[in-house]
């Protein structure tokens, strides 16, 4: 072999060594420790180094030496690999090089010196202080690679790798100098002829285009939050026994990677409902005339400001009966609310907190949390999202979300006196009213509405919500009739609404900034930012707005209803009925109505003492009477005493008030603070502080005397209640308590299942056999399956008691077998089935 | 210290002058409102800042004055007349103590700032257990300054509004 074809050996092996180096070295520098890359990168500078010294190549070997002798302490662990060294290293590479583009134009080593770079990299390896990289002076001249030897296709795009921190740094100080160049701009306008309106102007364009460039280095394909989906898609067809495709369209839609971050985990939740609730099963869609493989698809795209993403399936759709059953069933709205809603209302239902229509609870999803979270989620970062849904078709859910959070554009609007922003994403249009020839406010009743083009809008005075004026005041004052106002049109959702503002100012781009702590409650702001003039101005959120009004999450607004006058403060939220008595104090008093038998009124001649326990003779038997107010003066008792009677005919105990004032339906939100015994804690019923009972509590009152020995019968064994209806959790859980059991209620099986899994001990079951999600078959399978709650007595409660639904629950695992209201059966079947050991 | 705390003895004058742990005695501003004398943890203060224009927030607690603008960053403003359920102010314009819980900046409006002081805690009286508990929730104990009574201000407490 002749020295030529040897060197062009070297050559060919050694650009390729050089290449591989080069990325070497990088993963090197972010991980030092990482003996097998060090192992790497020595192995190459070797070899590099032992062919030159047999070629005779002086130059190339003495570098190449210096670099393998560093390289070597790393190795051995004698030095710290440090950024200077690997830098160093890099010089050295490059000075190779250089040498090696000289060897192959010429043959020769082209001449040079480096010793400055080698005694750089000697006081390295020694550890030698002021060893520090510097641009280093390469003898060679700055190495020119060969076209030919780069892989083909070309440079790839060049990139360095930036930390998050150092972005979202520049992110925050691009914000700020926006909002000062804003306050600058500002302070020109005032001025006719500043001297400095040009470099302004200069300024301005410059920090728009600087802003554009930091956004866009903070912009991610939206790919990055998909990139798991096909995977899980594959995972859940498997486990699902489901034949699905997924298709993804528009990865490369950039958006702003804290908004993907922000949004990775609902969609991950939506793909997963679409594969488990959305899909049919292969042989279902057969039968329905469609394809075997079930279809998801994604779709990403910008649109103006923000970026709309569609996650669609062509599943069975939504079944607005079922949805409709389910709200019901679970108190959501009344059945007069649900009969007045349009079916794209009645779909909206799946956003509401602890929706869940799937039949069966898998492993999954069911479990009746998620399309709520996923609509929070997206509100918070001021995005909305709608659904479209056609029976047997599929389902369409469309999410509009900004493409930033750091900078929004806002309208400015002026309400009572004060300066407001509105995110123009939440803008449709801007109505001027009440001017010469504009359209004109009308009042149903007091709601103020707007007639736009054939839409009758329902309106909110954005003042006199805020409390900046009265209503007295707004409602045909003068204000309107003037100069005139506007109606900024809204759409939250599927609701089209129209807030009243007194005049509107400039659009601005606005820093959005979280309020304080302090100022959560108030729902009505997305945040603060710091205006042009350095004044500092609320933003306000259509969401909140619409959620404090009651016009967004589930209020009427009947697309199509001239009479839809918007109930404006009026939260038409799923309540409770409640009984509201006086009883001891000033302070009323409530009490599910469910709960309560009978009332009846007493007389006073009728109840006798025995033992200085009041009681009264009640329909043949002797009931126990409780004073709420704690003592009973039969001196003092009025002619006819009111009493609660709570319990069934059997067993039963009264409790007596003062007086009953009414029946109002409200939503229970319990404020347990300053509770005390007998109380669940208080809540505010038609502006007034109510407390709320606890039945529980009175109820083991009267039974340690009067429930007889049943008190002892329970004797704390720990009761798990599976049922879906409030009202019989509420009937179950008192009349267990006061037989002594400690008692758990769930309001579906796969709330109970989720205790199992969290490792919750019970004693025995109860379930109910028709539940929303999975039923109390499935539930006692699922039981009888696996899992630690797998030999626990299960006790079915229902009103199902035919002999083949018996003996159905019988196989599906049931120990036994109980009508929903035979309150004594059901304490015989408890104290029976904890005695005796199950059979298996 | 527990015998002397009302007593004539826990002057001002005899506090420096025995204070064996010198490193224990904090120093705080005062500030006046409504005539009252309050005094603040100096340390806890990031600013002080004269009248400001300050944007008021609807249907925020009563007592949170508004927001205003220090330097780019978005100060909650709290009235501590509102907040001591003291009657409003009447003219004159409204002094700001800046000070920071959680990352977030508050600014207590007080009719006047003071000087900075030095307090011992051993001339430090408890709360008497008359004083009206809304008082008793914000203040940490009440120094003796001269002809006056200076309530401290706990920081922590006067922002715990909205809880």
């Amino acid at each position: 072999m002749r020295m030529d074809d040897l060197l062009a050996d070297f050559l060919t092996e050694t650009s390729e060594g050089l290449l591989a180096l080069d990325a070497a070295l990088v993963r090197l520098e972010r991980a030092p420790q990482d003996a097998a890359t060090l192992a790497e990168v020595f192995r190459i500078v070797h070899t590099i180094k032992g062919t030159c010294g047999f070629l005779g190549l002086a130059r190339l070997e003495r570098v190449a030496h210096a670099a393998e002798t560093l390289l070597g302490r790393y190795r051995d662990g004698s030095r710290p690999v440090t950024q200077g060294g690997i830098s160093l290293i890099l010089a050295a590479l490059d000075a190779i090089r250089g040498i090696v583009a000289g060897l192959e134009a010429t043959g020769q080593e082209p001449p040079g010196e480096d010793a400055p770079l080698i005694a750089r990299l000697d006081a390295e390896a020694d550890g030698a202080p002021g060893a520090d990289p510097g641009p280093g002076p390469a003898a060679a001249p700055p190495p020119e690679p060969d076209p030919s030897r780069l892989p083909a296709g070309g440079a790839p795009p060049q990139t360095i790798r930036v930390s998050v921190e150092v972005l979202e740094d520049l992110m925050m100080l691009v914000s700020e100098l926006v909002l000062t160049r804003n306050q600058l701009l500002q302070l020109a306008r005032s001025r006719e002829d500043s001297p400095f309106a040009v470099p302004l102007q200069r300024l301005s364009h410059i920090t728009t285009e600087l802003q554009e460039g930091v956004m866009k280095t903070r912009m991610q394909p939206i790919g990055h939050a998909w990139a798991k989906l096909p995977r899980l898609v594959r995972d859940l067809g498997l486990e699902l026994g489901k034949r699905i495709a997924l298709e993804m369209r528009g990865a490369e839609t950039e958006l702003d990677r804290q908004v993907l971050e922000l949004i990775k985990d609902p969609l991950t939740h939506m793909v997963r409902n679409s594969a488990d609730h959305g899909l049919e099963r292969p042989e279902e869609r057969l039968a329905a005339g469609k394809p075997e493989t079930g279809r998801i698809t994604l779709d990403a795209r910008h649109e103006g400001g923000h970026i709309v993403i569609e996650i669609g399936d062509d599943g069975r759709g939504l079944d607005a009966e079922r949805i409709r059953q389910k709200a019901l069933a679970q108190g959501l709205a009344s059945e007069a609310e649900l009969a007045g809603l349009p079916e794209r209302e009645i779909q909206r239902f799946i956003f509401r907190p602890g929706f869940s229509t799937a039949d069966a609870v898998t492993a999954v999803s069911g479990r009746g949390v998620g399309m709520d979270v996923v609509k929070t989620n997206m509100e918070r970062i001021g995005g909305t999202i709608d659904i479209q849904a056609r029976e047997g078709r599929g389902t369409r859910f469309v999410i509009k979300i900004p493409l930033t959070l750091a900078i929004v554009s806002a309208l400015i609007v002026e309400a009572g006196g004060e300066r407001f922003a509105v995110p123009q994403i939440g803008v449709v249009e801007l109505v001027r009213v009440g001017g010469e020839g504009a359209a004109r406010i009308e009042h149903i009743k007091e709601a103020p509405v707007l007639r736009l083009r054939d839409r009758l809008l329902p309106l909110i005075d954005l003042a006199v919500l805020l409390r900046l004026r009265t209503g007295a005041e707004a409602a045909g004052g003068p204000m309107e009739a003037a100069a005139g106002r506007f109606v900024v049109v809204t759409q939250v959702g599927a609701h089209v609404f129209g807030f009243i503002v007194d005049r509107v100012f400039d659009t601005e781009e606005i820093v959005v900034k979280p309020v304080a702590p302090i100022l959560r409650q108030v729902t009505m702001f997305g945040g603060n930012t710091i205006l042009g003039d350095g004044s500092v101005i609320m933003i306000l959120d259509p969401n909140g707005i619409a959620r404090a009004t009651g016009l967004g999450a589930d209020a009427a607004e009947a697309e199509a209803g001239r009479e839809a006058v918007p109930q404006v403060g009026a939260m038409s939220e799923a309540g409770t009925a409640l009984l509201l008595f006086r009883a001891g104090d000033a302070t009323p008093k409530a009490v599910p109505l469910g709960l309560v038998a009978r009332l009846e009124s007493v007389e006073s001649g009728r109840i006798e003492q025995v033992g200085g326990r009041p009681l009264v003779q009640y329909r043949g038997r002797l009931m126990p009477l409780l004073p709420l107010s704690g003592r009973w003066d039969p001196a003092a008792a009025p002619a006819r005493q009111p009493v609660l009677v709570f319990g069934d005919g059997e067993r039963c105990m009264g409790l007596m008030v003062e007086e009953i004032l009414d029946v109002v339906e409200t939503p229970l939100a319990i404020d347990s603070a300053g509770e005390r015994p007998g109380y669940l804690g208080s809540i505010v019923v038609a502006g007034r502080v109510t407390e709320l009972l606890d039945t529980a509590w009175w109820l083991r009152e009267a039974g340690e005397d009067w429930f007889g020995g049943a008190a002892t019968a329970g004797s704390g064994h720990r009761v798990l209640l599976v049922e879906d209806s409030g009202f019989f959790r509420n009937l179950v859980v008192p009349a267990l308590s006061a037989a002594g059991y400690a008692v758990t209620a769930v309001p579906d099986a796969a709330e109970a299942l989720r205790l199992r899994d969290a490792g919750c001990a019970f004693d025995i079951i109860l379930s109910d056999i028709t539940m929303p999600g999975m039923d109390g078959f499935a539930f006692a399978r699922a039981l009888r399956h696996a899992g630690a709650w797998r030999d626990l007595p299960l006790i079915a409660l229902t009103s199902r008691d035919a002999p083949e639904d018996v003996e159905r629950g019988r196989e599906a695992g049931f120990t036994d077998y109980v009508a929903k209201f035979d309150r004594a059966g059901l304490l015989e079947s408890l104290a029976q089935c904890l005695a005796a050991p199950v059979a298996a | 210290m527990q015998q002397d705390p009302t007593g004539p003895a826990g002057s001002p004058s005899s506090g420096p002058k025995g204070r064996p742990a010198g490193a224990a005695t904090e120093v705080f501003l005062t500030l006046v409102v409504a005539g009252q004398l309050c005094g603040v943890p100096v340390l806890a203060v990031r600013d002080v800042l004269g009248p400001q224009a300050i944007t008021p927030i609807p249907l925020a607690p009563p007592e949170v004055a508004g927001s205003l603008n220090l330097r780019g960053r978005i100060v909650t403003a709290l009235d501590l007349r509102r907040r001591l359920g003291l009657p409003p102010r009447e003219a004159g314009r409204a002094m700001s103590v800046v000070v920071e819980r959680e990352d977030e900046l508050y600014a207590l409006l007080a009719d006047a700032v003071g000087e900075v002081l030095p307090l011992p805690p051993v001339d430090r009286a408890p709360n008497p257990p008359t004083l009206d508990p809304l008082w008793r929730g914000v203040s940490q104990g009440v120094h003796r300054l001269g002809e006056k009574l200076l309530i401290l201000l706990d920081v922590e407490q006067v922002l715990a509004i909205g809880a």
